[in-house]
């Protein structure tokens, strides 16, 4: 049996060498742009647009693509990421420090968000397809109304007085670090545990899948991420308030998963990288272009339903073991 | 030979319809056991009890000495309970090799932790599924579909890739549930010699429901035999299809008159 692996460990030497490189490139890249200001601000800010949404899509394509469930409410857990790493910016580390421990407080503001994501995951998760959506829901009004009326955080008036931390390195490195650690949850068993309860979740039960836990799971790590969107937005923007995540904020997240195809990793990033250029693109036409964009999410639902990747992969995101396989 | 499943009045109710009542059943290691009856009888549903998706209304499932009824179906499978379906339930966008893959998912050796940053054990427990599942495939000789997606094969292939996958989550018990649905008896004819195989070769007690007298007869050695939701009789095959009872439910009771 192990002459079908015989090559398999030079491939995986292959495969970390390009990884390693296409992260040192974006890094450099990123501290060029932003240390020289190569490019022109505005591009650099929609550049980070596009990182941050990148993040987002691989979020709710995990529940939503690679579990089949439909969660409408991602914008509730960007919220919570936002909030709790803006107050911890503006009440503690208000100096010089903010920006040494900007990683940590994105990170908590995310942690945050997926202990969150447990508490809407575990009742919810016992009901399933349209009272998720439902559940998740209201879970987005409950955190936007709550919000607004909490006058500490500013409520409806929102909250402002972080400093412009997020640039452009951290955006990419934080992208990077999404991107990366979706693959390997979708690439391990846990990631097949998640796959087959879309399939089939009795079976998939029946297969030794312990189905509440992984959903749990998936759902706290999806959550997280938001979070992680969120905090990075907050200190972009440098003012949230509730409405910044109502729901036409998770129905952008949704258009950008099912433009870009679910359970695809490749197409989240094609996904939110062609939405959000588009939208800037188009900004000229004014209010019309949020005419024309559901328009031509129309158009794509009619020609290619499943999303530009839909159920698609590139070779490189799926397991290494598997490429062996398929050459075999 | 041990015992190594034993039922004792079990019973289920769907709100008031009886779906299962009082059935009872000792079953020796080794063994292959016949359920027969007709259809709506109760007999899938004894399966759903069996391995957890129903919980009975009344009385005692022993695996191997431990009690399982109100046990999670992930639980009761991996103490050795594998099973096929009726219309095949395969993951159908999933390829060949993670269906069968998605089997180990409680034998998998390494944490969430060491699955997010593809560290520690990862490598290694991943290679070793694998093999193992390409191992299995290469016994049903379906190893050259691995990265087939499953709703792409044929009828015959995904019969085989599910018994392909129950195995994987190494029973002790395996059920299966109507193999022959659907086949001619040309096929039915090669089911039996491979479920014969398997028995052996994975050295299994098999339960297996089927209406399909034809079948049962040439394979099992005890038949049990369900009629809404009560065992008519049970005995040696020969014995069952004597039985006036079982001619009765299958073929209505005028034949007696």
């Amino acid at each position: 049996m192990s002459e079908l692996f015989n090559n398999f460990d030079k491939i995986i030497k292959k495969r970390l060498i390009i990884s390693i490189i296409i992260f040192a490139a974006g890094m450099t890249l990123s501290l060029c742009i932003h240390q020289y200001n190569i490019l022109d601000q505005y591009i650099q800010l929609v550049m980070m647009y596009v990182g941050i949404n990148i993040i987002l899509t691989l979020s709710l394509n995990l529940i939503n693509g690679y579990m089949g469930e439909f969660s409408v409410g991602h914008a509730g857990f960007m919220a919570v990421g936002a909030y709790v790493s803006s107050m911890l910016s503006v009440r503690f580390f208000n100096n010089d420090i903010g920006q040494i421990v900007f990683p940590i407080v994105v990170l908590i503001g995310g942690i945050c968000a997926g202990f969150v994501g447990l508490i809407v995951a575990v009742p919810s998760f016992r009901i399933r397809g349209d009272y998720l959506a439902i559940v998740t829901l209201s879970f987005n009004m409950i955190v936007k109304s709550g919000l607004e009326n909490v006058d500490s955080v500013g409520g409806a008036r929102g909250f402002l007085g972080m400093s412009r931390l997020t640039t452009l390195p951290w955006v990419m490195l934080w992208t990077f670090i999404a991107v990366w650690i979706i693959r390997n949850f979708v690439n391990s068993s846990y990631g097949r545990g998640v796959l087959s309860i879309r399939e089939d979740e009795t079976a998939s039960s029946l297969m030794t899948v312990n189905t509440q836990k992984i959903k749990v799971r998936a759902f706290m790590l999806s959550s997280f991420f938001a979070g992680i969107a969120g905090a990075l937005y907050a200190h972009l923007i440098q003012f949230i308030s509730p409405r910044s995540f109502d729901l036409i904020k998770s129905t952008e997240m949704l258009i950008m998963v099912y433009l870009g195809g679910i359970g695809s990793i490749g197409g989240s990033i094609l996904g939110a990288s062609v939405y959000t250029i588009l939208l800037e693109l188009l900004r000229p036409l004014g209010i019309w272009r949020m005419v024309l964009m559901p328009l031509l999410l129309v158009i794509l639902m009619i020609y290619r339903p499943n999303g530009i990747m839909g159920l698609r992969e590139f070779s490189f995101f799926k397991p290494a073991i598997d490429r062996f396989l398929r050459n075999k | 030979m041990d015992t190594i499943l034993t039922i004792k009045g079990l019973s289920h109710y769907f709100e008031g319809l009886r779906a299962i009542s009082d059935f009872n059943l000792d079953l020796k290691e080794g063994e292959l056991l016949g359920i027969i009856g007709p259809n709506g009888s109760g007999k899938t549903t004894f399966f759903n009890i069996l391995t957890g998706i129903y919980r009975p209304t009344q009385g005692s499932i022993i695996f191997r000495n431990k009690e399982i009824s109100g046990s999670e179906p992930h639980e009761i499978t991996s103490m050795g309970i594998g099973r096929t379906f009726q219309n095949i339930r395969l993951f159908n966008r999933l390829s060949v090799i993670d269906n069968v893959r998605t089997a180990f998912n409680a034998n998998t050796g390494y944490s969430l932790i060491e699955a997010l940053f593809h560290i520690g054990r990862y490598r290694k427990e991943e290679k070793r599924i694998t093999e193992r599942s390409i191992e299995l495939l290469k016994k049903f000789d379906i190893a050259q579909y691995a990265m087939t997606s499953a709703n792409n094969l044929s009828y015959g292939i995904q019969r085989r890739l599910e018994i392909v996958r129950a195995l994987a989550t190494n029973p002790v018990l395996l059920l299966l549930d109507e193999p022959a649905c659907g086949m001619n008896q040309g096929e039915i004819k090669e089911l039996l010699d491979l479920i014969l195989w398997i028995k052996k070769e994975f050295s299994l007690t098999i339960i297996l429901i089927e209406h399909q007298m034809s079948l049962v007869m040439g394979l099992c050695e005890r038949l049990t035999v369900l009629d809404f939701g009560v065992t008519i009789a049970e005995g040696l095959p020969y014995e069952v299809r004597n039985n006036p009872k079982v001619l009765a439910a299958y073929l209505g009771d005028d034949i007696n008159q």
